[in-house]
């Protein structure tokens, strides 16, 4: 195949950026102090985490597929102060920040990705396969899109049982081109399920833009063809991220079915840890880390006189701790027993295994 | 003992268990205001509403993934796939999702299910509706996988499948549903994994399962009218497989066919024969015989399924080449 022009490249990009809140002025938001404190404390804690990850990665201490998450926090975080404890989430592979900011212990996150049995899933999933029941985390999926059917019918228990809870249901851009996809929204809406599906629009499934896998590129128009509410959200604004996510779970609450939101975000490392990113601009990705939402939180708190020097300095330094002490954790944990093959596959304790 | 209809007995065994737990309800394509494809579900709908007896839109991959969702989440469905040929657009939830879950989850997340619908051929519906999947499911840990050949398995079984807390891939027939067996009133469930020596005898082992237990039993039949008393075993779950009932009777039988619908490739009977031949080497007095389908898509003229598909004559002939008639 020709290679592609740099122009061409940059224009696929553009296309992704989003203008939905130009440099929004603290005042806009009206959140009390520890809400501000609980996202940027959050959001940094995934960050560190996650290039603590990639340096790990690169020191083979981590191994397998590792897709990191950052610039993206905000999606995360902004939904976890909109939603309650008894909430249900569920997302694709690329999880770390989810049971992080839902307060997994980083401990166990990190021992997972060194596939230690001290790990969230006990050294069985790594990097895809975060499970975390304690915060109602129902995992990291490998398969794109295979998560989302299974996302609506966390919601279906829900309304079938009565509670007011809703399921949190993230996926890639990827995502929304497999029939998966499709029919779970189509069912989510005529059965009026309390799920909120949220598409990660990061511009680049693996490294194929938006642009180029469909004419429809605005995502949030995909719901329309079922009715249902959709709208596109500021996926760098974790303010934005919260107003949206706490309108769908009212509407979820009430009884009015699904709703879905397009976050427009940016990865601004590669697809995987394999992956130099050669489909996309060092000028669109710097664009992008100027509206960091790390340092927009940060930008407000400021105004807003959440947090001075002091406080940043001192998350920084506790955030730092934090990481550390779950590189240590993870590698003074020991691996499963190879005996623990035999464990987990079944709730049958007896099983009987083929073995030769 | 009363007689009831296979689909009846599945029936029975639905709402028996619905009645016990108010977790199970049941979802697929035509099973609420059409009272089932095939009217397996008849008459649900009416005891049970809309909220637990739900029709779908025709969206395999969909309502298989809401299913496992909802066993996440602590409900017990049973998914109804109008034949499992459809089942194809669904494997990935019940590969991916269903099987994993408990293991990658490290087991924090079991996936008590039930995907329950006919397998096999049903009469000249040619090659897309003419397939046996009961060899890809077993093969994939995680799943257990039960193919009743009659009304009083069916029942029993199918109330363990809702049951157990694993996910159960759960495989009936067209042609069975209208079949009358005995019943009784009383309840009463049938452990997943164990086969069942419905014949005993000492010439060879026939084993067999689903609808090809008819095959088996009525060519067990014509050898007896020759004076040769053939053991038949019906193994009622392919997943496990209930090996030790099959190496005991082959150490006393020495002798083994295997019938099965399924493609001969990569099926449940190489997997018996291998197993036989590694744990009964030393009783055998002649190899392993198995009756398969052709290695071919079933046609739709009546010739071509008579030629494919295993049938009487066929196992009757290769009862005779391990006894070297």
């Amino acid at each position: 195949m020709a290679q592609k022009k740099k122009s061409e490249v940059t224009k696929q990009g553009e296309q992704n950026k989003h203008s939905l809140t130009p440099d929004k002025k603290a005042e806009v938001y009206d959140f009390p102090q520890e809400t501000y404190r609980f996202w940027y404390e959050k959001m940094l804690l995934a960050r560190r985490f996650e290039e603590k990850a990639g340096q790990l990665y690169g020191r083979q201490k981590i191994r397998g597929f590792c897709h990191l998450y950052i610039g993206q926090e905000a999606c995360v975080a902004g939904a976890a102060t909109a939603l309650t404890k008894d909430d249900k989430w569920i997302t694709a592979y690329r999880d770390h920040a989810h049971p992080l900011i839902l307060g997994t212990p980083a401990r166990a996150v990190m021992a997972e990705l060194f596939g230690k049995v001290t790990g969230c899933s006990k050294g069985k999933g790594g990097s895809m396969h975060m499970f975390d029941k304690n915060v109602n985390f129902f995992g990291g999926h490998g398969i794109v899109g295979g998560q989302i059917p299974l996302g609506a019918g966390i919601a279906f228990a829900e309304q079938y049982m009565g509670t007011q809870n809703v399921c949190i249901c993230y996926m890639g851009d990827g995502a929304v081109r497999q029939g998966a996809f499709h029919e779970t929204l189509n069912m989510a809406m005529t059965w009026k399920l309390p799920v909120i599906f949220v598409i990660e629009n990061n511009g680049y499934a693996m490294g194929t833009s938006v642009k180029r896998t469909s004419n429809v590129t605005d995502l949030y128009t995909l719901g329309e063809a079922y009715d249902m509410p959709s709208e596109p959200v500021d996926g760098m604004v974790v303010e934005e991220v919260h107003l949206a996510v706490a309108r769908a779970a009212e509407r979820a609450r009430k009884g009015e079915g699904p709703t879905l939101l397009e976050f427009r975000t940016y990865r601004y490392k590669g697809h995987s840890m394999s992956d130099p990113a050669k489909y996309r601009t060092k000028e669109e990705v710097e664009a992008y880390k100027q509206q960091d939402p790390i340092e927009q939180v940060k930008r407000r708190m400021l105004e807003k006189g959440f947090g001075d020097e002091a406080y940043f300095k001192q998350v920084e330094k506790e955030v730092k701790a934090i990481v550390e002490d779950s590189v240590q954790f993870a590698e003074e944990s020991p691996y499963p027993d190879p005996s623990d093959i035999f464990k987990d596959v079944y709730v049958q304790e007896d099983y009987p295994f083929l073995k030769e | 003992m009363r007689l009831i209809q296979f689909r009846e007995a599945l029936r029975e065994a639905m709402c028996e268990e619905m009645r016990r737990d108010e977790r199970v309800f049941l979802m697929g394509e035509e099973v609420a205001e059409y009272n089932g494809a095939y009217k397996v579900s008849e008459g649900m709908l009416a005891e049970f509403g809309p909220k637990r007896v739900i029709d779908t839109p025709i969206s395999e991959l969909g309502f298989a993934g809401i299913g496992v969702g909802a066993a996440m989440n602590g409900l017990r469905p049973i998914i109804e796939f109008m034949t499992f040929n459809f089942s194809l657009v669904a494997i990935d939830q019940v590969i991916n999702s269903a099987a994993k879950m408990m293991q990658m989850s490290g087991g924090q997340y079991p996936v008590p299910i039930v995907f329950r619908g006919p397998t096999g051929n049903a009469g000249q519906l040619a090659a897309q509706h003419s397939q046996n999947f009961e060899s890809w499911y077993a093969n994939c840990p995680g799943l257990k996988v039960v193919v009743p050949s009659n009304p009083y398995d069916a029942k029993g079984l199918l109330k363990s499948a809702i049951r157990d807390d694993d996910p159960v891939i759960f495989m009936e027939s067209e042609l069975m549903y209208g079949d009358k067996g005995e019943v009784p009133e009383e309840e009463y469930l049938i452990p997943i994994g164990k086969a069942k020596v419905v014949r005993e005898g000492n010439a060879a082992t026939l084993i067999s399962f689903g609808k090809m237990m008819k095959v088996a039993l009525a060519a067990a039949d014509e050898m007896a009218k020759e004076g040769i008393e053939v053991e038949v075993i019906d193994l009622r779950t392919v997943r496990p497989i209930d090996y030790d009932t099959v190496i005991q009777s082959v150490k006393k039988t020495n002798r083994a066919v295997v019938v099965e619908e399924a493609w001969p490739l990569g099926a449940i009977s190489s997997e018996l024969t291998y197993h036989i031949q590694r744990f009964a080497f030393d009783y055998l007095d002649a190899p392993v015989r198995r009756v398969n389908s052709m290695d071919v898509p079933l046609g739709y003229a009546p010739t071509l399924v008579e030629a494919t598909l295993p049938n009487v004559k066929r196992t009757i002939e290769a009862l005779n080449a391990v006894m070297y008639r």
